[in-house]
Formats: structure tokens, C-alpha cells, sequence
């Protein structure tokens, strides 16, 4: 009897189902579906959520978002941003995120070890989480199926190398935020490829005035330092002041970009800026997850994906301007 | 007759002090040996600490403190914190970087604007905390919180990124700049406008407390409001007004802030409210209120610069900075009190 009660209607959706396709309306299937897919609009409305360590008012982070944003807009994925630099409380909000029961989780492993409990919470609630820019070695063991960022340390020699060809011999790398591991990891794979001698400085990254005296202090304690890396692209602006103050020789490049730091390198007064596309990280990995969802795949095949090091410099400066212009690079 | 004369004698409070002794009552007196003794300790350490320049350097860093150190030193003889003077410096760069560019103003119509409604900020802070008799320490985190969220919020909303756009070539940044960030030639040495400016401010704060009429409420808003309210002092006014100062000389950081740098991140200023109290209290300004100095605040805002930059020049291992100022900072304390203390008992 039942059998038979379900037959009727089944009948009568197919029917329906029909007219609806020769209509052009129907919800599921044919030929509209596949369509839908190739411009990526098919399938329900994921929700994804983006937790990182990020301070507020960061640049840097403003690009993730931007990056995370189109992706989401693109894949039809209804996407939620919150961050707190300390790690016990990053670890409480996954954890909202999980009670919103949300499609996928999007983490920056800063403070791995803060994290691990809650990202096994969120593997048993079957919700599959990607990790950003930092924590690239814990990503797979903390359940992460996919990882995007920099390696610090291969940016890091990447910077070295710059260094190294525009010819500084004594350099100090300018660290904003102390006890950063990934910080020290650049500055550490800088002194490595770099052929002269390489010492750290730490200033007060959230006051600018600091940083400029700190880094002019050093300069004028020592004469010989010809060559300046710092580590986000507001830092380089103030060490060329610093420069330009104490008539030193130093030559300045950085790391990540933004609109006035593409100025500098055009004018000359920066010379390099190792990119690690922020942009590519929060885009990345939102379409990972809708790739997961909608077609079972893992980009990178569990290895952790560089997003960086791009090197920006007066040769390439003019290509990259524009999309520095509007917030993306 | 005689035995009155012996009366008068015996009652210390009328007992005559020598200049020395009076001298070291001062509150700044403490902060001025521990100052001499860092300048002679770096001095000796770091080889390029005595250079014109470094010391240049050393009075800049020292500056950007010690204008801020000024205005909260008086809140704080007044009896009073202000927790929201760190991110309300960036507050004020931001509106005026913001309103400079996206009317296409002169620049110096967005600094005049930024200036009212930092004020205003200011007296918010002061008028809510009159009215709702909550403690500053209350009041002003509730602004800290709120300013630090709007830095934020209004910076996006309108400029679609976190940073404000850059101002340095628009209509009056020069002059703008030559007010709030010349570098001025001193014997051929660089020096930040900014110094000068911080020594007017101490000197008009100094003034303010110990010549005038505003300077006596101040003290006995701090030492005892009752009593204070009791002989007519305005106090919720002059609490209003103090406020209003630290939201002065937030607008005028601020103002640095964005001539010296072109733009501001609106994430910057958080922690720096307690770099400006540490400054005031190693000047030898009370916690408690009704007693400090403006001077001393500038002494301390030395002391700070000084153990701040002196740990660049005397190229000590970088890991270990922070620890290096916490110690030097207890030094200069713990003389700044032993001096204290040894000039009340000598009393």
C-alpha cells in the first residue's frame, strides 16, 4: 500500500519535473545544473566560517578577507569573518562556529597547540577545516585537509636572496610583533641566503613613532648597516624615513605589499617586497572547501599549498600597481 | 610671651626647611636622579649613545610619550585615569586623514575638523563619567573599547580597506607638516618639532599647576574632591576640563601621527595608554592622585625614551629587550621612591 501511495506522486514529480525542465525551471539536474556548475552557482548555500589571529585594523588580513569574499560571492557561499590574536579565544570562537554548524571552517594555526582540541571537535561534527598562512607543518596532523600559506622560511630566504643581489653586506631585520614564530622564521631564512651579516630588531609594531626611532637608533649606532628588511610593507615606509633622516646608505625591502609600498618600489626608494598574496590564501581556501563539497576534491593532495613568495620589484612594479590600488595585492 | 615664641618653635609645620630639604620634596626630584643615573649608565655602555644625533633620536621617542605624559599627568593629580588616550591618538589621525580625503579638503580643514571632534571625545569621556559618578578606570575602557571598534568600523565603511588613504600630496600637507613633523636643523643636527612642542606643553602644564587658580583645584580635585567641593571648587568641571586636555593632546599626537606617516593603520594605538600612565608615574605622579608634576612626567617620558632607544644603541640581545626595560623602568622607580621617602621623613 505504501509502495503504491509513494508510486503516484513519484510518477506525478517526474511529470512535473519534466515540464518544469521544458520550462527551463527545474530544481535539480539538466542541463541548467550543469551550466550552474561551470559558473560555479550550483549546489545548496554553503556557509563557511574564517577565524584567524589577526589584530584588528591589519592590512594584511583586509586582503585574506577581500580574497575569501570573491571566492565566496563566486561559489554561492555565505561567508563569516572573526579573529582574535589570542589563541584560547581564536579556539572559542571555531567553537561558535561549529554550534552554527556551519559547511567548513577556514583557521590560521598561529597558536596550533590552542587550537588542537577544538579542531577534533570539528572533526566530529564532520566539518572539514582548512588552515591558512601559518602552522603549515601541524595543518594535516590537526585534522586540516588542506593548507595555504607562505612557508616563512622559504620567503625568508627568498628575502635573503634579494638582499644579497642588491648588494647589502650588514642588515637588520625589523621584527613588529616579538615572539612571533613565523617572524623569526623569516628573519632566520633571510640570514640564511643572505651573504653578509644579519641582525634582528624588535620595535612596538602598533606605534609607529617607536618603530622609526628604534630603527634610526640602530642606524646610528651602527654606520655600517646598508641593507634594512622589515616584515609588513608600513614598517618599510617608516624605515625609509629613518634612512632618509640619518643619511644612511641602507637599501630597504620588505615584506607584503600594499598601494603606497608599490609607490616606493616604483620611485626607487624600496627595493623589494616579498609578496606572500593574501589574496590567494582566503580565496583559495574558501574554493577549497566548495571543491570538497561539490566535487571531493583537495587541492594540493593534503601537502600544503605556497601562496608565496612573488617578488615585486621597479621591473615588475607597474603590472602589480593596479590591483595593489584596489586593496587585492 | 616666651612660652608662645616656643610654641611657635616646637610645631613642625611652621618649622623652617632648608632649600635642599625643600627641593627634595619635589615630586620630579626622584625622577631626575634615576634619569641622571640611566644617562650615565647608557652613556657609559653604548658608544654611540652621547652622539648629537642619537640623543636627537632619544628626545624624539622620548617626545612622542612625553606630549601625551603631560595631559595624562594632570588627569591623574586630578584624581583620574584615561584609558581610551591610546587609541584616541589614532582616532584622531584617522578622521582627519579621512575627512582630508574624502571631501578633497585642505588638509588643515580636516586637522581643524579632527580637532573639534576629538575634543568632543574628550569631553564625552569627562561628562559621562560626572554623571554617572563610575570610576574613570570604567568609563574610559567602555570608550577605549568603543573608539578601538570604530577606528575600525568607520575606517572600512569608508575607505574599503583598513588603512586610510594617503594625504601627502594633497593642498597644506607641507605646512601641516612643518607644524606637526618638521625635523629642524640644530647645529647639524636633526631634531623632531615634536621635542619642542612637548617642552611648551610641560612648560604651560607647569605653569597651569603651580601659578594659577585651575592648578590649586586640580591638586584638591585629586586630594580630596569633598573637601575640595566643600570651599567651592568646580570640580566636575575641572574633571571635565582635564579630560578635554588628554583629548588635546591626543588630537595633537594624532596629528604627528599622520604628517610624520602619510596614512594610518586603524589598528595601531592599543597598549600606548599605559605607556603615558608608567611615564606619569615614574615622573613621581600618585596612582592615588593629588600629587605629581608636570615636569616629572617629562622626566619620565625621558626615562622611557631613554631605556627604550638605549637598549638599540647599546646593541644588547634583542631577545631579552622587554625585560631590560621592565628592570630598568623598577630602577628608576624604586629611586624616584627611596628619594621620596627619605625627603618626607626629613621633614
Amino acid at each position: 500500500m505504501k509502495r503504491m501511495a509513494g508510486a503516484v506522486p513519484r510518477a506525478a514529480a517526474v511529470a512535473a519535473a519534466m515540464a518544469l525542465a521544458l520550462g527551463g525551471c527545474s530544481g535539480s539536474g539538466g542541463k541548467k545544473a550543469e551550466q550552474d556548475a561551470e559558473a560555479g552557482v550550483a549546489g545548496p548555500r554553503l556557509k563557511i566560517a574564517m577565524i584567524t589571529h589577526s589584530g584588528p585594523g591589519d592590512t594584511f588580513w583586509d586582503i585574506v578577507q577581500k580574497g575569501a569574499k570573491a571566492a565566496a560571492a563566486k561559489d554561492n557561499v555565505e561567508f563569516l569573518y572573526s579573529a582574535d590574536p589570542d589563541g584560547g579565544k581564536q579556539a572559542q570562537l571555531v567553537q561558535t562556529a561549529i554550534d552554527q554548524k556551519v559547511d567548513g571552517i577556514i583557521v590560521t594555526l598561529a597558536k596550533p597547540d590552542a587550537l588542537k582540541d577544538v579542531l577534533a571537535r570539528a572533526r566530529a561534527a564532520n566539518i572539514p577545516v582548512v588552515s591558512i598562512n601559518s602552522g603549515a607543518d601541524r595543518s594535516a596532523a590537526l585534522g586540516a585537509v588542506a593548507h595555504f600559506g607562505q612557508d616563512e622560511t622559504i620567503a625568508g630566504e627568498a628575502a635573503g636572496e634579494q638582499l644579497e643581489k642588491i648588494g647589502a653586506t650588514k642588515a637588520v631585520c625589523v621584527i613588529h610583533e616579538q615572539g612571533n614564530v613565523g617572524h623569526e622564521a623569516r628573519c632566520a631564512g633571510a640570514e640564511k641566503t643572505f651573504g653578509g651579516r644579519m641582525e634582528n630588531l624588535y620595535v612596538q609594531g602598533t606605534n609607529m613613532p617607536q618603530v622609526k626611532s628604534s630603527i634610526t637608533a640602530k642606524l646610528q649606532s651602527d654606520p655600517g648597516i646598508d641593507g634594512i628588511l622589515t616584515l609588513g610593507a608600513p614598517f618599510a615606509a617608516t624605515a625609509v624615513d629613518s634612512v632618509e633622516q640619518t643619511g644612511s646608505s641602507a637599501k630597504v625591502g620588505t615584506f607584503d605589499l600594499n598601494k603606497d609600498l608599490i609607490a616606493s618600489v616604483r620611485n626607487g626608494s624600496i627595493w623589494f617586497a616579498v609578496d606572500q598574496q593574501p589574496y590567494l590564501q582566503g580565496y583559495l581556501a574558501v574554493d577549497e572547501l566548495w571543491l570538497l563539497k561539490t566535487n571531493g576534491n583537495v587541492i594540493g593532495g593534503g601537502r600544503p599549498v605556497l601562496t608565496g613568495p612573488a617578488i615585486v620589484t621597479k621591473d615588475n612594479a607597474d603590472t602589480v600597481a593596479p590591483f595593489a590600488d584596489r586593496g587585492t595585492r | 610671651m616666651s612660652q608662645a615664641v616656643l610654641d611657635v618653635a616646637a610645631d613642625e609645620r611652621l618649622a623652617g626647611r632648608s632649600p635642599l630639604r625643600r627641593l627634595a620634596g619635589r615630586p620630579e626630584v626622584g625622577a631626575l636622579l634615576g634619569a641622571a643615573a640611566l644617562f650615565v649608565f647608557f652613556a657609559l655602555v653604548a658608544d654611540s649613545f652621547l652622539q648629537a644625533a642619537s640623543l636627537s633620536t632619544v628626545l624624539y621617542a622620548s617626545s612622542t610619550f612625553g606630549i601625551m605624559a603631560v595631559s595624562v599627568a594632570l588627569l591623574m593629580i586630578g584624581g583620574e585615569f584615561d584609558l581610551s588616550a591610546g587609541v584616541m591618538v589614532t582616532t584622531a589621525a584617522l578622521l582627519s586623514a579621512m575627512l582630508s580625503y574624502q571631501l578633497t579638503l585642505n588638509v588643515w580643514a580636516g586637522v581643524a575638523i579632527s580637532l573639534a571632534l576629538t575634543l568632543g571625545l574628550g569631553l564625552l569621556n569627562g561628562v559621562l563619567y560626572v554623571r554617572t559618578r563610575l570610576p574613570s578606570f570604567i568609563v574610559t575602557l567602555a570608550t577605549f573599547f568603543m573608539l578601538a571598534g570604530a577606528n575600525l568600523g568607520v575606517t572600512k565603511l569608508v575607505t574599503g580597506n583598513v588603512a586610510t588613504d594617503s594625504v601627502r600630496d594633497m593642498d597644506g600637507f607641507a605646512s601641516a607638516r612643518a607644524v606637526f613633523a618638521a625635523d629642524l636643523d640644530v647645529g647639524g643636527v636633526q631634531v623632531n618639532v615634536t621635542v619642542l612642542w612637548w617642552l611648551l606643553f610641560t612648560a604651560v602644564a607647569t605653569w597651569i599647576l603651580l601659578r594659577t587658580r585651575a592648578g590649586n583645584w586640580i591638586f584638591a580635585c585629586g586630594g580630596n574632591p569633598q573637601a575640595a567641593r566643600a570651599v567651592g571648587v568646580p570640580v566636575d568641571r575641572v574633571r571635565i576640563a582635564l579630560f578635554m586636555g588628554v583629548a588635546f593632546t591626543a588630537w595633537f599626537s594624532g596629528m604627528h601621527l599622520l604628517f610624520a606617516y602619510g596614512t594610518v593603520q586603524s589598528g595601531e594605538g592599543v597598549g600606548n595608554e599605559f605607556s603615558y600612565i608608567i611615564c606619569a608615574v615614574i615622573g613621581g605622579c600618585l596612582l592615588t592622585g593629588g600629587y605629581g608634576s608636570a615636569i616629572g612626567a617629562a622626566i619620565g617620558a625621558f626615562i622611557f625614551g631613554m631605556t627604550n632607544k638605549g637598549i638599540v644603541y647599546a646593541e644588547w640581545d634583542p631577545d631579552w629587550f622587554k625585560f631590560f626595560l621592565g628592570a630598568m623602568l623598577l630602577l628608576a622607580t624604586v629611586v624616584n621612591l627611596v628619594v621620596r621617602r627619605r625627603a618626607e621623613l626629613s621633614r
